[in-house]
């Protein structure tokens, strides 16, 4: 029995083949009871997103096999189709593989956070459809767990790597919340528009947009929930605004230093933060020099999000780390629990004996509460002090990764029922 | 005996000092909430080191160098305890304990026994003046960390260079804020504070205002931070002129409190050594 992740990828597989071999969450109800019938395949739990679809399970050998058919099966593709796209990985690669791709060090975009509410989702999912065990309930729950440990430890999620997300970070840095602050657009670019958008979503108090043909000012205000003014107003409109984010196509600058300077006069200093999208630049960069205000222009805010690219990668590396700190803690846990269920059902199996004998010494001789009492203690002592040697030597043997072999050994020993944790299962089939 | 409670909350004082500077490169609230707590500890024992001195003196803690580092830098941890609880910016203690613990450390190095208080101090203003005018200048303190973290950072985002603490620093807006109602609070004592000394040098030396060098600081500190006050609500001085201002302000403060006892002579020298 192994971890085993049979799977495809945004950089293994073009985007028709993922579109095709997705899975909505009714196929992945029945793609279960499909996968599970047969014997080989124990655990098994489907991840399907935008980006990747991966099969989890617990699995004997040649379930590889058998989750390829299947999806070949499911999905109607061909083999040759499949083959080349997809990665298959065992045990300790396999654990390592989910691991990663829940702490989204396997992303298109690092550190997005989307995946993993997804790989939430999906387990959830595959919990109450049954279709996971001891085996992967655990492994999932790490899963997460580290995701989460990466990132309260690491700063992968941190920083912006886009252009618009960066403004918005930059605006918070500035003002703190954005509850109380004035938005002005100028022009109506697509980025500029999108930038204006995270603002708002960012529960800014007002947003006004100003543009030269002034019902496109009206028709962006209506879309953000903001308010049109025609150009002319543009020197009034900046008095009551925090936050100019300027996109216009035209040639000089439109925002000059002199202009910043009487407006701020105006406002009481209170600080301004431009944020130029356009080309060539809208914003005057003198306006620099004016106490409190601060202006980022396309270049600024590209250098930024390159900058906080780097910085992530940089911190992926210290995320690697703990992932390996990780697979090694779960897969301890993993062979411990290859001779976990011999070890139930021999400490249970000689409890009975003792519990049988004792039972009948105690009513044969009539013994008092008291002397029953240690007799009981005298038992149990014996019972733990024999056990305790062979009990240390399995646990032992599974953390060398001989646990199979010595579980065997030792069931055949005192032919021992396996108490095997996949009982319930086998009996629900 | 307060002596040696003194150390033990010295040693308090370091540890979560050094605790709230790894804060700086592990941003952990777990890290945050131990140096938190070891602050708060380190405040008790120190009040229980006051207390102690009070009773072997018979009057406030505030009559030597010692005795006034002491009490300034426990009211500032008091103080910063009550800042983290109330706004929840860790990041500013690990600025405000190096700088406390320096304090704490400079205090040390000069001579603590206790001496009979003259007996122009022994009054009641005592207690009015010197706690009206150190619960102003802790105030002041505590904006003048604000200022220069608000300088810090304004820095980074001029610079357009955003690592290093840019992350981990807070908000301009937050700082400026914070920086703001710290003057407003500090204000009113260091006013007070100077009202009572006028009232109490003429009990004791028979003038309101005698030019003093420190009544002549005191003085001079005063009408910084009425101008920055004055300059915010009327000009708008925010924001950076307004953190530069504040730690100006804050320069003339310390100058008072020590530069005057250790360099100039006059009435107030019994509180230099």
């Amino acid at each position: 029995m192994d971890i085993l992740v049979v799977g495809l990828n945004h950089r293994t597989s073009p985007i028709e083949l993922r579109e095709k071999l997705a899975f909505s969450q009714e196929e992945t109800q029945q793609a279960y009871e499909k996968f599970l019938d047969h014997r080989l395949v124990r655990e098994v739990m489907v991840l399907s997103t935008c980006n990747r679809v991966e099969v989890y399970s617990w699995a004997n050998t040649g379930g590889e096999e058998r989750i390829l058919s299947t999806l070949q099966e499911l999905k109607g593709v061909q083999k040759e189709e499949l083959l080349p796209v997809t990665y298959v990985y065992h045990g300790r690669e396999a654990v390592k593989h989910i691991f990663r791709v829940a702490s989204s060090l396997d992303s298109m975009v690092l550190g997005e956070p989307q995946i993993v509410g997804q790989v939430k989702d999906a387990f959830e999912q595959a919990m109450a459809s049954e279709a996971t065990g001891v085996i992967l309930n655990q492994l999932m729950k790490k899963a997460l767990s580290v995701s989460k440990r990466i990132r309260t430890e690491t700063g992968i999620g941190e920083s912006a790597v886009s252009v618009s997300y960066a403004a918005v970070e930059l605006a918070k840095k500035i003002f703190g919340e954005l509850d109380r602050k004035k938005a002005l657009l100028v022009g109506a670019g697509e980025m500029a528009e999108l930038a204006a958008q995270h603002l708002v979503n960012q529960g800014v108090a007002q947003l006004v947009v100003v543009n030269r043909t002034f019902s496109r000012a009206q028709e962006l205000a209506e879309k953000l929930h903001g308010e049109a003014a025609p150009m002319e107003n543009l020197p009034q409109e900046l008095v009551d605004a925090d936050i100019v984010i300027t996109s216009t196509g035209a040639q000089e600058y439109i925002i000059t230093g002199d202009m910043v300077q009487r407006v701020m006069r105006e406002r009481k200093m209170k600080p301004m933060f431009f944020i130029d999208i356009a080309v060539p630049r809208d914003v005057d960069p003198q306006v620099e020099r004016v106490e409190n205000v601060y202006a980022y222009d396309i270049d600024d805010l590209e250098q930024v999000v390159e900058e906080n690219r780097k910085r992530r990668e940089k911190e992926a590396t210290k995320a690697e780390r703990i992932v390996e700190e990780e697979v090694e803690n779960f897969l301890h846990w993993l062979r411990s629990q290859e001779v976990v269920p011999v070890i139930v059902s021999l400490r249970n199996w000689c409890d009975e004996i003792r519990k049988r004998e004792l039972e009948k010494t105690v009513s044969r001789m009539k013994l008092n509460g008291e002397e029953a009492k240690a007799l009981e203690a005298l038992t149990s002592a014996i019972v733990n002090k024999i056990l305790h040697p062979p009990l240390s030597y399995m646990k032992e043997a599974a953390s060398k990764g001989e646990g199979e072999k010595v579980a065997r050994l030792v069931k055949g020993l005192f032919a021992l029922e396996e108490k095997d944790e996949h009982k319930d299962r086998d009996q629900r089939q | 005996m307060d002596i040696v409670i003194f150390r033990v909350a010295a040693v308090f004082y370091l540890a979560s000092a050094s605790l709230y500077v790894y804060y700086l490169f592990r941003t952990r609230e777990r890290v945050s909430k131990r140096a938190y707590l070891l602050l708060m500890i380190a405040f008790m024992i120190h009040t229980l080191a006051l207390v102690s001195r009070a009773f072997v003196a018979r009057h406030l803690p505030a009559t030597n160098l010692f005795e006034s580092l002491s009490l300034f830098s426990w009211m500032v941890a008091g103080g910063y305890l009550l800042l983290e609880w109330r706004y929840k910016i860790p990041i500013l203690g690990s600025f405000v304990a190096p700088l406390n613990f320096l304090g704490v450390l400079i205090a040390t190095l000069n001579p603590q026994t206790v001496r009979p208080l003259p007996p122009a101090l022994k009054s009641t203003w005592l207690y009015i003046h010197a706690t009206t005018s150190f619960l102003g200048e802790v105030a002041f303190a505590l904006a003048f960390v604000v200022s220069s973290v608000y300088l810090i950072q304004e820095r980074y985002i001029r610079k357009k260079r955003l690592g290093g603490l840019f992350q981990k620093l807070p908000s301009l807006g937050q700082l400026d804020e914070l920086n703001y109602r710290l003057l407003t609070l500090g204000f009113p004592f260091l006013t007070l504070g100077i009202i009572t000394g006028a009232i109490w040098a003429q009990y004791a030396w028979g003038a309101y205002w005698s030019w003093d060098p420190k009544e002549t600081w005191s003085l001079i500190t005063w009408f910084i931070y009425a101008a920055i006050l004055h300059g915010r609500m009327t000009v708008g001085w925010r924001g950076r002129r307004a953190a530069i201002l504040s730690v100006v302000g804050f320069g003339a403060v310390l100058f008072t409190f020590l530069g005057v006892n250790l360099l100039l002579p006059g009435l107030h020298s019994y509180s230099s050594m």
